[in-house]
C-alpha cells in the first residue's frame, strides 16, 4: 500500500485535486482509503455526495473508546474508503492533537491492515501546518509520499517551500520522501514554466499541471468529482493524466527548500516578462 | 551514600535538571485558594495533576487537601474542557456546596488554550452558580516559572474575582503575607494586631491548614479570608505585599484595579526583615510600635550575642523558594553565617540583583536560579566546599546524609518532619525558632563529632 500525504497552502484546491484524482486512482480498479485531516471535515465531500460523514472525533465523543471500524468509514464513489478526523469547532481545543487522535484510533482499528486490500491511503491535510499534530500523517511509519498542491502565486509557492522545510525535517527520520508539486492553475503569467523550475530548483518535479476549468466548480457544487459528474469532459482527463503520472512515479527525493531571496528571484524572473 | 553518583567535577550542562529545585505551578495555586474560607480547589486539566498536587500539598500540612478535578480525557484534550468545567461546576455546588470554587489550569488545558473567563462567564450564564457562590481562576502553566509562580497567579486571581472599589475607604491594611506556613500567617496577623492595626490578609491558611482534631471532619474548616473581607480589600488604605515574588503580582493588580496603592517588602524572616515590616506597618497605621514587640526583638538580640560563637563564619548551603532565600540570606549574613551556595528553581532577575548585594560580604558565595538551577549542582557545590549546615526542604536530607551535615528543614516541602504549621519562623520570635534550630543541630553535631577531651557539658 502507497500512504500519501497532500499539503500546500489553504485554499489552493487540496481537497478538491485529492478528490478528483482519487476518483481517478477508482477508476483504474485502484482500493483507495482517504483520510481527511481538517477540522472542518470536507475531504470526502465530493466522493461520499455530501458531508455525510461522521468524524471520527465525533464519533469518539459521542460513543467513547469502543468503536468499529464501520462507524467511521464510509464507502464512497468507486469503492474508495472515506474517513474525517474532524475536530473541534473553531477557537477552542486543540485540532493537532485531534489529528493524532483519530489516526492512532484508524490504525488500533486496523484500518489499514492488510485484509482491507488497499492500493493507496490519501492522508488530505489542513494547508498550515501549525502545529506537531498537522504533520502526524507524515511522522514515523504513515506516509511515505508527499504531492504538495501549488500555483504560481508567490504565497502559495512560499507555503510549499516551507512544508519543504517540513518534510526535510521528517525525512532523517521517518523516511518521507516528496513526490513532486501538483500546480493547480490559477492563471497566473508563466505559471507551468515558472512551477516547473521551482520544482527543479527543490530537486523534484511538476507532476502534473492542471488547468483552471470551471466545470471542477460546476461538479462540486453537484457534490461530485469532475470524473463522476462528467466523465468526457476534458477536465476529468486531467485528473486521470495526474492520477496516472502518481501511480507510475519513480521520484521521490528530498527536498532541498529555497532561500527566500532564491524563491524572489524566480517570481521576478518569470512574473516580469 | 544514596547519591554516590553525584561528582564532583561541575561540567556545563544546557539541557537536563537533576531533582530540580521547584515544582509544579498549580500546588502554589491550591495552597493560596486554601487561604480562602470555604473555597475548594479545581484543577482542570488531566486527574494525575491533580492527585500530584493535592498529595503534595497533603504530605506537607497533614492536613487532608480536597481539590475537583476537570478530569480530562483524549476528547477533552481535542474539543477543549468547557464542557467538563461546566459539569464540574455545577457538580461540585450542587455536592460539595463550597463558597468559592478556585479554578487553577494545567498544561494541558493552557496548551489547548481554554478560555477560563469565557466557560467561567458561561458557567454563570448558564445559572451553574449559585446567587452568593463564586468561580475564580488563575492561569497556571508549569512550564512558567515554578510552584511559587502559582501561588502569586492565584493571588491575583483572588483580587480579580473579589476586590472591589465600593467609594468608601477604610483604615484598613491588606496583607498579602506570601507562601509561608499556617503558623507564620497566624504570627503575622498576631503583630499586625499588636499594633492595634485592622487589616484583612489573603490567602490566610491559618485555620485552615492547621485546623485541631476535634473528632469532627470539617470539610471547610472556620479559617480562612473570607469573602466579604475579600471584597472589602478595595476599600483598604495600603497593601504590603510580602515577597515580591509570592504578592507582588497580586498587590500591583490590586492597585490598578482599585486604587489601593501597595509597598513590597520582604518575608520578614530574620531581624532587619522583620525590622522593616514593622516599621512599615507603623509608618502606614500612623502608630508606635508598641513595647511588647519591642521586647520580643530585644529577646532575639539577646540570643543572637550569647550564641554568637557557635555560628560565627559557619558555611550554609540553602535552597527553597526565592522571597524565603532571599530574607533568609540577609538573616544568616547578619548572624555573622556564611551562606556559601544558594540554589532557587524559580527564575527571576530580581533574586540576582538581592543576591547579588546580600552576597557580597560573603568571599565565594556562589547562587543559581532558574530551571537548571538544581539540587545536584548544590551537592556538587557542596563536595568542591563543604558546609557546615544545610537548610531546605526535605529533598536535601540526601545530601545531608551522604556529607554527613547538619541539616534544618524550612521551606516546601517538608515531608518528613512535623512542627512548620504551628511554630512560626516569621518576625522576632520565628527568628529565635530559626535560631534554636540551627543551634540545635550545629551543637548536636559538636557533641557527636567532639574528641573526648572537647566534649562540653555547657554551651
Amino acid at each position: 500500500m502507497r500512504k500519501i500525504a497532500i499539503y500546500g497552502k489553504g485554499g489552493i484546491g487540496k481537497s478538491t485535486t485529492t478528490q478528483n484524482t482519487v476518483a481517478g486512482l477508482a477508476e483504474m480498479g485502484k482500493k483507495v482509503m482517504v483520510v481527511g485531516c481538517d477540522p472542518k471535515a470536507d475531504s470526502t465531500r465530493l466522493l461520499l455526495g455530501g458531508l455525510a460523514q461522521k468524524t471520527v472525533l465525533d464519533t469518539l465523543r459521542e460513543e467513547g473508546e469502543d468503536i468499529d471500524l464501520e462507524d467511521i468509514v464510509k464507502p464512497g464513489y468507486g469503492g474508495t474508503r472515506c474517513v474525517e478526523s474532524g475536530g473541534p469547532e473553531p477557537g477552542v481545543g486543540c485540532a493537532g492533537r485531534g489529528i493524532i487522535t483519530s489516526i492512532t484510533m484508524l490504525e488500533q482499528l486496523g484500518a489499514y491492515n492488510a485484509d482491507k486490500q488497499l492500493d493507496y491511503a490519501f492522508y488530505d491535510v489542513l494547508g498550515d501546518v501549525v502545529c506537531g499534530g498537522f504533520a502526524m500523517p507524515i511522522r514515523d511509519g504513515k506516509a511515505q509520499e508527499i504531492y504538495i498542491v501549488v500555483s504560481g502565486e508567490m504565497m502559495a509557492m512560499y507555503a510549499a517551500n516551507n512544508i519543504c522545510k517540513g518534510i526535510v525535517k521528517y525525512a532523517d527520520t521517518g523516511g518521507v520522501r516528496l513526490g513532486g508539486l501538483i500546480c493547480n492553475s490559477r492563471k497566473v503569467d508563466n505559471e507551468k514554466e515558472m512551477i516547473q523550475q521551482f520544482a527543479k530548483q527543490l530537486g523534484t518535479q511538476m507532476i502534473h499541471f492542471v488547468p483552471r476549468e470551471n466545470m471542477v466548480q460546476r461538479a462540486e457544487i453537484n457534490r461530485k468529482t469532475v470524473i463522476d459528474y462528467e466523465p468526457t469532459h476534458p477536465q476529468a482527463d486531467e485528473y486521470r493524466t495526474l492520477a496516472r503520472n502518481i501511480e507510475n512515479n519513480q521520484m521521490f527525493v528530498i527536498p532541498k527548500p529555497l532561500e527566500i531571496e532564491e524563491l524572489e528571484k524566480l517570481l521576478i524572473d518569470f512574473g516580469i516578462v | 551514600m544514596l547519591l554516590r553518583h553525584t561528582k564532583k567535577e561541575v561540567y556545563e550542562r544546557s539541557a537536563l535538571t537533576v531533582n530540580p529545585a521547584k515544582t509544579c505551578q498549580p500546588i502554589g495555586a491550591m495552597y493560596a485558594a486554601l487561604g480562602i474560607h470555604g473555597c475548594l480547589p479545581h484543577s482542570h486539566g488531566s486527574q494525575g495533576c491533580c492527585s500530584y498536587h493535592r498529595s503534595t500539598l497533603t504530605r506537607h500540612y497533614k492536613e487532608p487537601v480536597m481539590a475537583g478535578t476537570s478530569s480530562f480525557t483524549e476528547g477533552a484534550s481535542v474539543f477543549g474542557g468547557q464542557a467538563n468545567l461546566l459539569q464540574a461546576i455545577d457538580n461540585i455546588f450542587t455536592i460539595y456546596n463550597p463558597d468559592v470554587i478556585a479554578v487553577h489550569t494545567t498544561c494541558l488545558s493552557e496548551t489547548i488554550g481554554d478560555d477560563m473567563n469565557q466557560i467561567i462567564g458561561k458557567a454563570k450564564d448558564e445559572g451553574k452558580v449559585p446567587a452568593g457562590k463564586h468561580v475564580i481562576y488563575a492561569n497556571t502553566p508549569s512550564y512558567i516559572g515554578s510552584h511559587v509562580t502559582g501561588f502569586s497567579n492565584m493571588v491575583l486571581g483572588m483580587v480579580r474575582g473579589f476586590s472591589a472599589k465600593s467609594g468608601e475607604k477604610t483604615n484598613k491594611l491588606n496583607i498579602i503575607p506570601g507562601w509561608v506556613e499556617p503558623a507564620d500567617m497566624r504570627e503575622i496577623k498576631r503583630l499586625v494586631k499588636m499594633m492595634g492595626i485592622d487589616s484583612i490578609m489573603f490567602p490566610d491558611t491559618s485555620g485552615v491548614l492547621d485546623a485541631p482534631q476535634t473528632g469532627h471532619y470539617e470539610f471547610y474548616p472556620k479559617g480562612g479570608c473570607t469573602i466579604p473581607e475579600l471584597i472589602a480589600s478595595g476599600d483598604s488604605k495600603y497593601t504590603v505585599a510580602l515577597g515580591q515574588f509570592c504578592s507582588e503580582d497580586g498587590a500591583k493588580f490590586l492597585e490598578n484595579k482599585c486604587g489601593v496603592k501597595y509597598k513590597t517588602l520582604d518575608l520578614p524572616i530574620g531581624i532587619a526583615a522583620t525590622d522593616r515590616f514593622i516599621s512599615t506597618l507603623s509608618e502606614l497605621a500612623g502608630v508606635p510600635v508598641p513595647a511588647a514587640i519591642a521586647e520580643e526583638r530585644g529577646q532575639l538580640v539577646d540570643m543572637i550575642t550569647d550564641m554568637q560563637q557557635y555560628l560565627y563564619n559557619k558555611k550554609v548551603a540553602l535552597w527553597g523558594d526565592p522571597d524565603q532565600l532571599i530574607s533568609l540570606c540577609e538573616f544568616l549574613v547578619s548572624l555573622d553565617m556564611k551562606p556559601t551556595c544558594v540554589v532557587s528553581g524559580t527564575p527571576g532577575r530580581t533574586f540576582e540583583h538581592r543576591m547579588d548585594s546580600i552576597l557580597a560580604s560573603v568571599p565565594g558565595a556562589k547562587y543559581k536560579n532558574g530551571a537548571n538551577a538544581d539540587m545536584f549542582l548544590m551537592h556538587q557545590w557542596i563536595k568542591n566546599d563543604k558546609v557546615d549546615l544545610l537548610l531546605g526542604n526535605t529533598y536535601g536530607k540526601y545530601i545531608a546524609r551522604d556529607e554527613d551535615i547538619p541539616f534544618v528543614r524550612m521551606g516546601f516541602p517538608i515531608l518528613d518532619r512535623v512542627g512548620h504549621s504551628y511554630f512560626p519562623t516569621v518576625g522576632y520570635k520565628g527568628a529565635m525558632r530559626i535560631l534554636e534550630m540551627i543551634l540545635g543541630v550545629l551543637m548536636d553535631y559538636q557533641d557527636k563529632t567532639s574528641s573526648e577531651e572537647t566534649f562540653e557539658l555547657v554551651m
